[in-house]
């Protein structure tokens, strides 16, 4: 079980302790001043990877062997020498995409010894073989010329936010991107497959709705023990999958709202996911500023509204994708809020404590892996 | 000829960038010179396709460097190449 978390900022790492009675609070700080854009934590060691967008010198990596206490600065992603003959335009906006990391937007451990992905926007999805060390753009995704067609979604350019990592064939990885649909690969990256039957989205022109190609996955999870099962926050609603994404269904019933960013599925219990819901895409604060956390526990059929020990008072917390974590117990969750808020449960969402509300913007919630 | 290389005190906040003193006749050169002595410093000025950095600023004496692209201005001996964030996104 774990009793720490790593907090990812515009403004510096934090890391969060519990002590032994119970209370989340403050351990100690680095990097004050520069974003961080995610951290991951890797099992069975101490190993951390932090990622930064600094604003003025780019991104960068720092990885930590003792939990955070000291850091060395990384290799980070980066793209090839973009040929001249080619051209790369964002189809939205008609501009130049870089070929150059803008931000690391995922990070995920890979099945093998020593691999991790990386997906970044401009949309490159990038793999390691050597812990971080050394890093190959997967050059078939890049290519492929239907990446011609992702969009930027709240970012200039497209990006691979989410990337899922099959426990039982570490060559099967499903990638997620705003705005850009859901991609699979059954070998590591050599032919992927658009997938996304049932997605659909009310925000393109009639008859584009259920392109797959259109779709913006705010956020897609895996449920490690049943690897089949997805849960997609996506910007039109909730989605749930039973094959790997290829087919999905949508939960339109879902109270206060199905709108967000968010979600995070019990290891365990395929049937259980939360979400963190904002009122509507154009209006991106609480439901009648209440924050409350939403919990199914059915597959969907049902949602639990959760605000034990979330404020009373007018909320306009709002979460990013990757700043909602759960403990590998499953029994512990942390997010953290646009506005410098950070709660922790120990009981399943059941009840809530506030470690701080006066964070700088919370980018990242990560539980460090025991 | 001899160019002076020096760097705004925010990016020693990340690395170490000494000052240095190098022979060349273009930006281009210049820089390449130094970040094979300090290859750490190459992704903090200049991306992954190498021009300089979107919100990074370089000037050759009190003049901005025209060409952000290939680094092909020229510079003199005696020139002074000073790297700073420009005040502007960040």
């Amino acid at each position: 079980m774990s009793n720490r978390l790593l907090i990812g900022t515009q403004k510096g790492l934090f890391r969060i302790a519990r002590d032994d009675k119970g209370r989340w609070a403050m351990h100690d700080s680095r990097f004050i001043g520069d974003p961080v854009s995610l951290v991951l934590s890797e099992p069975g060691s101490r190993r951390l990877h932090a990622a930064f967008a600094l604003g003025h010198f780019g991104v960068k990596m720092q990885r930590s062997e003792d939990g955070g206490a000291s850091w060395q600065e990384a290799p980070v992603p980066g793209y090839p020498e973009k040929p001249a003959d080619i051209e790369d335009k964002d189809p939205m906006r008609g501009i130049d995409i870089p070929w150059s990391t803008q931000l690391i937007w995922s990070m995920a451990l890979g099945g093998t010894p020593n691999e991790l992905w990386c997906g970044t926007i401009p949309g490159g999805l990038f793999r390691s073989v050597d812990g971080g060390d050394n890093w190959t753009l997967i050059r078939a995704l890049w290519d492929d010329p239907r990446r011609r067609q992702w969009m930027g979604g709240g970012y200039d350019f497209a990006g691979i936010h989410s990337i899922l990592v099959d426990p039982r064939d570490p060559a099967h990885i499903t990638v997620a991107i705003s705005v850009g649909g859901v991609w699979t690969t059954h070998d590591a990256g050599t032919n992927w497959t658009l997938i996304g039957n049932g997605l659909r989205n009310d925000y393109t022109p009639p008859g584009m709705g259920e392109n797959p190609l259109m779709q913006d996955p705010h956020r897609v999870v895996q449920c490690p023990t049943a690897p089949d099962r997805l849960w997609m926050q996506h910007h039109n609603g909730i989605f749930v999958s039973d094959n790997g994404g290829i087919d999905w269904r949508e939960l339109t019933d879902v109270p206060p709202s199905a709108f967000g960013f968010a979600v995070v599925v019990h290891p365990d219990e395929p049937d259980t996911a939360w979400f963190v819901p904002a009122a509507k895409d154009e209006q991106r604060v609480p439901v009648d500023a209440r924050l409350v956390v939403t919990r199914t526990r059915d597959g969907g059929r049902s949602f639990d509204v959760l605000g034990n020990g979330l404020p009373d008072e007018p909320a306009y917390d709002l979460i990013y994708r990757h700043a909602f974590d759960i403990s590998a117990d499953g029994e512990r969750l942390a997010f953290g809020s646009t506005t410098g808020g950070l709660w922790v449960s120990e009981n399943r969402g059941d009840d809530w404590q506030c470690v701080s509300t006066h964070l700088p913007p919370i980018n990242s919630v990560c539980f460090e892996m025991d | 000829m001899s160019i002076v290389l020096r760097f705004t005190p925010n990016l020693a906040r990340h690395l170490d960038c000494p000052d240095a003193r190098v022979a060349a006749e273009t930006l281009h050169d210049a820089l390449d010179q130094y970040f094979r002595q300090n290859p750490s410093v190459r992704g903090y000025v200049l991306d992954d396709q190498g021009m300089v950095r979107k919100h990074v600023a370089i000037f050759i004496n009190q003049a901005l460097i025209s060409d952000r692209i290939g680094l092909t201005d020229k510079i003199d001996a005696g020139d002074e190449i000073f790297v700073m964030q420009a005040l502007s996104g960040g």
